[in-house]
């Protein structure tokens, strides 16, 4: 309810400007489709975090074009291990959706209002994977057969520990990405791991800390803990088949 | 502005912020944008505010911790001035009490180190939303959206790297509450797909008067 009149209030605001309402659309229509990152981060403008930019003609020095194309590298590495894990997401909550095993309404229909989530974050790495003048990631043949076949509450289960592993992913990798405009786009989608991470915690019955690691709607207290590739990988290598 | 628009979360325009620090003043600015455009233009309004500070992490940390004041003041009066709030709410507002006033220690001893001055907490005001469950979780949902937002917005701007982590740690958590206040209000707990959103150019121009009341 207060998400719509939000929208509409912002959105009667910028109707009277024709610079935002255009900036405003194309946003709206990037966002729920193909793109939305790289729309974010082409409208954000601005240079790399660390290192001087490289798109100008022949001002750049050999070591500056040097260390933006090793910026570019690392990032490009990151925004395909992100992309991996949203595959897995976008995966798993497609097939979740699909063999009708959970019946709850509200349940049902938030775990399809997160596969669309996760296929929009899909879909804005692969973006951004070509901006960065790479290759996206190609989509891993996952293994979720024995989770589905679990019901319901092995279904809800399991989503909480990916999203959580996805938050704590997201969050281990914030420190490493060089360009600004990057990491503001991680961000932006790092919250909302966490939102779905606490939100499936607390439906499958968890408590706000739990002695469990990756349990727990607030699991670690204040302070977020993040974890490394190495960890995430480890994680989620049972569902991988190749 | 010519005209009178509704504004997009009026509760927002409730909560008094005083003070005179850049703290205060940015804090004053975000929730102004949150309460004119929406949550989801507090990102962008911190981005570009925070860009022009000259003072670098100890300015955006000082704005960081004004808002975890306001949020650990918010908490704190819930539990001591809430009427009529289920045992559920109360046992999740003391959680994130908890959570904020850690926040608040932490952001201070991080500026000490830094050897930057903590803004003081800024006095603050919530009209009379502690009468009523239904309105207190409505702002509750409104804060932490913004803080989501705000800390967003802030963080691509920060220039060291423990900082950096020390915030994405934080905007985690305060990700967490809005969720999971969200889910006892029966809203989706995550409203859009990337947490901000707009770009909106026009916001600072829109705030500035509001932010300097």
């Amino acid at each position: 309810m207060s998400d719509t009149d939000t929208e509409s209030g912002a959105l009667a605001r910028l109707q009277d400007d024709p610079t935002s309402r255009k900036r405003f659309l194309r946003m709206v229509g990037g966002a729920g489709a193909t793109g939305a990152l790289g729309l974010l981060i082409a409208a954000c403008g601005g240079g790399d975090r660390m290192t001087p930019a490289a798109t100008s003609t022949g001002g750049a020095t050999t070591a500056g074009a040097a260390a933006s194309a090793a910026a570019r590298k690392s990032d490009l590495a990151i925004v395909n291990y992100a992309l991996t894990l949203e595959y897995l997401e976008a995966d798993f909550y497609e097939r979740a959706v699909m063999s009708g095993q959970i019946k709850d309404r509200a349940v049902a229909d938030l775990a399809k209002r997160i596969a669309e989530t996760e296929r929009s974050h899909v879909e804005a790495l692969k973006a951004t994977a070509k901006s960065l003048g790479g290759t996206p990631a190609a989509m891993p043949t996952t293994k979720f057969d024995d989770v589905i076949a679990g019901g319901p509450t092995k279904i809800l289960q399991t989503a909480a520990v990916v999203e959580n592993l996805g938050a704590a992913a997201y969050l281990g990798q914030a420190g490493r990405i060089k360009s600004k405009e990057i990491l503001a786009a991680a961000l932006s989608i790092h919250s909302v791991e966490a939102r779905h991470a606490a939100a499936l915690n607390r439906l499958v019955g968890h408590g706000f800390k739990s002695s469990a690691p990756l349990e727990g709607s607030i699991p670690d207290g204040a302070f977020a803990k993040a974890m490394t590739m190495e960890q995430v990988l480890a994680q989620v290598k049972p569902f991988i088949a190749s | 502005m010519a005209k009178a628009t509704p504004l997009a979360i009026p509760e927002l325009a409730a909560v008094e912020v005083h003070g005179m620090s850049r703290g205060a003043f940015l804090a004053r600015g975000a929730l102004a944008t949150g309460a004119l455009l929406g949550g989801s233009a507090v990102g962008p309004f911190v981005r570009r505010a925070v860009a022009q500070e000259t003072g670098g992490d100890v300015d955006i940390l000082n704005f960081a911790l004004t808002l975890e004041y306001i949020e650990a003041a918010f908490y704190s009066r819930a539990i001591s001035k809430g009427r009529n709030m289920s045992g559920e709410t109360m046992r999740l507002v003391r959680e994130i009490r908890d959570n904020e006033t850690a926040h608040v220690d932490a952001i201070t001893q991080t500026i000490n180190r830094l050897g930057g001055m903590p803004v003081p907490a800024p006095k603050v005001g919530f009209g009379d939303v502690f009468t009523s469950e239904k309105a207190f979780l409505k702002l509750a949902q409104t804060l932490e959206d913004t803080g989501v937002s705000a800390y967003n917005g802030a963080a691509p701007s920060i220039r060291s790297g423990d900082v950096l982590a020390a915030a994405g740690s934080i905007v985690q958590v305060e990700a967490r509450h809005a969720a999971l206040i969200r889910l006892m209000r029966g809203q989706t707990p995550a409203p859009a797909a990337f947490d901000p959103a707009l770009d909106q150019h026009k916001v600072l121009d829109a705030v500035m008067p509001f932010a300097r009341a």
